[in-house]
């Protein structure tokens, strides 16, 4: 009777969506995972439009700071400035470990920020600790749309 | 070098469990409590008998406080361009939708409710440390002195 939780997972990096999808491969029954290959489609697909006008709204975002054509923390602005979008927990999962990554995307909002271990048991390991903490523990909000599209 | 938990929290009860819980957990982690919003804030802003308090890494709070509850001292850390950045997570027996998406309105961080038995007290406070103190990275940002 468990409610399938849906994430967005915005990554440009074919080996990293692979390997995530792979992480969540056991929990495939209560989870649907949608992929975003750059910024401006993850945009695209929260606002639904164009060809995602039939997206559901992501109960999480997995977001990745270096992306093709808009970055990550222009994503994130446009998330955390949305009314609509900006109650949606946005986890920043990247390899930059840089002072300054961690800091700027605090300020802008960041729901948290983790760090995309190289070895692959180490990342399915954090895979998996994201989904069961936010996906069981965490209250997140019920999924509405407030915007008259 | 040890973390520092701001815990604002009114009840004594709740306060000694997650003091034994974090204990359990994490002996390192250096757990600071305000028993209310007021208190929160002179702490976090170093007013008054808090003016040597340490910045914490991390912030537990609770919705209902007296003087001061919990969603306006989320306001005032969420607008504050020193404290900010703190990540500040939500604890407590509220379940309504109201006060999950008021919370995340105002940028909390994330919202957790209180079990009620106390093993699985125990236990989210396990799996707090687990991922807030062990996974995420923190800002390092020391308080402005």
């Amino acid at each position: 009777m468990e409610k399938v939780k849906t994430i967005l997972l915005i990554e440009d990096s074919p080996g990293d969506v692979r390997l995530t999808r792979e992480a969540f491969r056991d929990t495939e029954d209560v989870l649907r995972l949608h992929v975003a290959v750059d910024g401006v489609e993850a945009v695209s697909f929260l606002r639904r439009e164009g060809v995602h006008g039939d997206a559901p709204r992501p109960d999480l975002i997995l977001l990745d700071l270096n992306l093709p054509r808009m970055d990550g923390r222009q994503v994130l602005s446009v998330i955390k400035q949305d009314d609509d979008l900006k109650t949606i927990p946005t986890v920043i999962l990247t390899t930059s470990e840089r002072e300054a990554d961690i800091e700027a995307v605090y300020q802008l909002r960041a729901n948290c920020y983790l760090t995309k271990p190289v070895e692959f048991d180490a990342f399915e390991s954090l895979v998996k600790t994201i989904s069961v903490f936010w996906l069981t523990m965490v209250r997140l909000p019920s999924q509405q749309r407030t915007r008259c599209e | 070098m040890n973390r520092i938990v701001l815990l604002v929290e009114d009840s004594p009860g709740d306060v000694r469990l997650t003091r034994e819980a974090f204990r359990d957990a994490d002996p390192e982690i250096d757990l600071r409590v305000a028993v209310d919003g007021v208190e929160a804030m002179a702490y976090l802003r170093q007013e008054g008998i808090h003016a040597d308090a340490q910045r914490p890494d991390f912030i537990l709070l609770d919705l209902n406080l007296p003087k001061m509850d919990g969603r306006e001292v989320l306001a005032h850390i969420k607008e504050d361009d020193d404290l900010k950045t703190i990540p500040t997570v939500i604890l407590t027996t509220s379940d309504a939708e109201a006060d999950i998406v008021t919370s995340y309105k105002l940028q909390a961080n994330c919202y957790l409710s209180k079990p009620v038995q106390l093993e699985e007290f125990e236990s989210l406070v396990k799996s707090i440390n687990d991922f807030w103190l062990t996974r995420v990275k923190l800002p390092q940002q020391a308080l402005g002195n």
